[in-house]
């Protein structure tokens, strides 16, 4: 199964960290997403990509996850080589994550 | 008990307008706040004034104010913005010019300036820059704009004037949307509880649509009707700081517990600790309620003191950005395209050695979103679009990218085809703190 199946996300960046939200349509799945998505799950789903340390907070009465990505983003929008400066297509990528 | 409704007019730069027209017409409003600045437009804008005084803000400014200001005028709504971007004087001036175009005699427009220190950066020199940990004066680039996030004291400072219009520089987002709050039900600056609840009203209208189903939907999981037409929020607010957040009824989109819960979480990092100039707000227990439809309550947050600093965004020249692409479709269109990307290495090596900062290749349908390399592409595409884009100190050598990849349509593999080139000029942006007792928040009033 896919995040994609149980979850909905959005990014957003400020400078080089990117912010990625982790939200489960039925609040029962909310700690399957605890359990399974650590820290080290989207560090490692990242690998290549986020150079710097992953933080993940919680926001338990809308059953969401909320995990910061440092030095996720290739310098920041405005220096970023990437296709996707914002590293807004961020969110899909943790969607396609298998748990 | 006392209620007021704020509606969101713009949640970025060149955002659509009509939303905001209808939400002045329709939405029972007493404010409208327009939030357009991002992290490098003031830098730009900058750069605009320098060559001719009279510019620097929002470029989109006339003609959204051409509809705005009479409407608004006619309807009783005040509006604030962030628009002036670089020179809220300017852009007032600007706003009067259209305002007595229109008769709209008696019409005040008062601007927000503290927020560039500029004239004063020299100071800073030593401050650590957030992106390098290295002082600011190590910063390898012409340092071109330096503008302190403002909170809502020079808002507050025009309203009390009576002011209809506000035009600021660099103020944080939720400020333009709190400020209207705190001057209509006389909140004192320090009520930490409050001011987090404005805030986080703020955040969720900061960015338009994004609370009323834009940037949301999902074929078959999250669908989302009207996207066509989507409104643009409105956010009803008592005294006590309960709000909920609603819309235009026969707008498209949608207001949900779904729809607020992706806002909430948008560019927020630390819920429990989400820093502004005026308050840390904390929305970790925060609750949506579902009251009717596209109508949602929102509860459970509260703030903190605030810091004693401001974050100030230093714009620099930094570098040149050359990207080039091309693209080969049909059977064997994947190899062909990494044949491509091997040859661009090699030329690359070859007419420019050890000339760029750093250079990435991507193959767009495989790898150029994700390049995680353990990640396994589900389909051959029937089409890839060959990227590449580099950074380098000088125009003439990020030219030679583009050059490179175009060069592929006679020298390359078969069939590529649809290239096309360009240089950018880059002004980034490091972030620095100040103390806030060096910004003075000012508000200059103009009449129509």
């Amino acid at each position: 199964m896919k995040l994609w199946d149980l979850a909905h996300s959005r990014t957003g960046d400020k400078g080089n960290i990117s912010n990625i939200s982790l939200i489960a349509y039925d609040p029962k799945d909310y700690e399957l997403l605890r359990e399974k998505v650590t820290v080290e799950r989207v560090k490692a789903h990242f690998k290549g990509m986020v150079q710097g340390q992953v933080v993940r907070y919680e926001l338990p009465n809308i059953h969401a996850l909320n995990f910061v990505l440092y030095a996720a983003l290739g310098g920041g929008v405005t220096r970023s080589l990437s296709l996707d400066m914002h590293g807004k297509g961020l969110s899909s990528y943790l969607l396609d994550m298998e748990i | 008990m006392k209620t007021i409704r704020i509606g969101s007019g713009a949640g970025y730069a060149g955002d659509r307008l009509e939303p905001s027209l209808e939400l002045i017409e329709k939405g029972n409003l007493d404010y409208i706040s327009y939030e357009c600045l991002a992290e490098r437009t003031i830098a730009i804008g900058q750069q605009a004034k320098l060559k001719d005084p009279s510019k620097g803000y929002n470029s989109l400014l006339e003609y959204r104010m051409e509809k705005a200001l009479p409407l608004c005028w006619k309807h009783k709504v005040k509006l604030i913005t962030n628009m002036g971007a670089a020179n809220p004087q300017a852009a007032a001036r600007k706003c009067v010019e259209i305002a007595r175009k229109h008769g709209l005699t008696g019409m005040k427009i008062a601007c927000v300036t503290g927020d560039d220190l500029l004239p004063v950066i020299d100071k800073y020199m030593d401050a650590e820059v957030w992106e390098n940990h290295r002082p600011l004066r190590e910063l390898p680039g012409e340092i071109v704009s330096a503008n302190a996030y403002m909170g809502v004291e020079g808002i507050l400072k025009a309203l009390d004037m009576g002011t209809d219009v506000v035009i600021t520089g660099r103020v944080a987002d939720p400020a333009i949307f709190m400020a209207p709050l705190i001057h209509e039900f006389g909140w004192a600056l320090d009520d930490w509880d409050k001011l987090g609840k404005g805030t986080i009203m703020g955040h969720l209208l900061e960015c338009g649509g994004q609370v009323t189903g834009g940037y949301f939907a999902e074929p078959g999981k999250k669908d989302v009707p009207g996207l066509g037409h989507l409104g643009f929020p409105i956010i009803e607010a008592c005294e006590d700081g309960s709000f909920f957040v609603t819309k235009v009824p026969e707008a498209g989109g949608m207001v949900t517990v779904e729809t607020c819960s992706e806002q909430i979480c948008y560019e927020i990092h630390d819920p429990e600790n989400y820093l502004t100039p005026d308050v840390v707000a904390d929305c970790k227990q925060i609750r949506f309620t579902e009251l009717d439809k596209d109508k949602v309550k929102v509860e459970g947050v509260t703030g903190k003191p605030r810091t004693d600093t401001f974050k100030c965004s230093i714009g620099y020249k930094d570098c040149f950005i050359g990207d080039g692409e091309i693209s080969y479709g049909g059977p064997g269109c994947v190899n062909r395209g990494k044949l491509a990307l091997e040859i661009l290495k090699e030329r690359l090596e070859l007419v420019a050695p050890n000339v760029f900062e750093e250079l990435k290749f991507d193959l767009i349908g495989c790898n150029s979103l994700y390049w995680n390399p353990d990640y396994q592409y589900n389909q051959e595409p029937s089409e890839v679009r060959v990227r590449v884009a580099g950074r380098a100190k000088t125009r003439a050598e990020a030219d030679l990218i583009g050059n490179e990849v175009e060069a592929l349509y006679t020298n390359g593999p078969a069939g590529g085809c649809g290239a096309v080139k360009h240089t950018r000029d880059i002004v980034s942006v490091a972030s620095i703190l100040v103390n806030r007792h060096d910004v003075t928040p000012q508000a200059q009033l103009l009449e129509v």
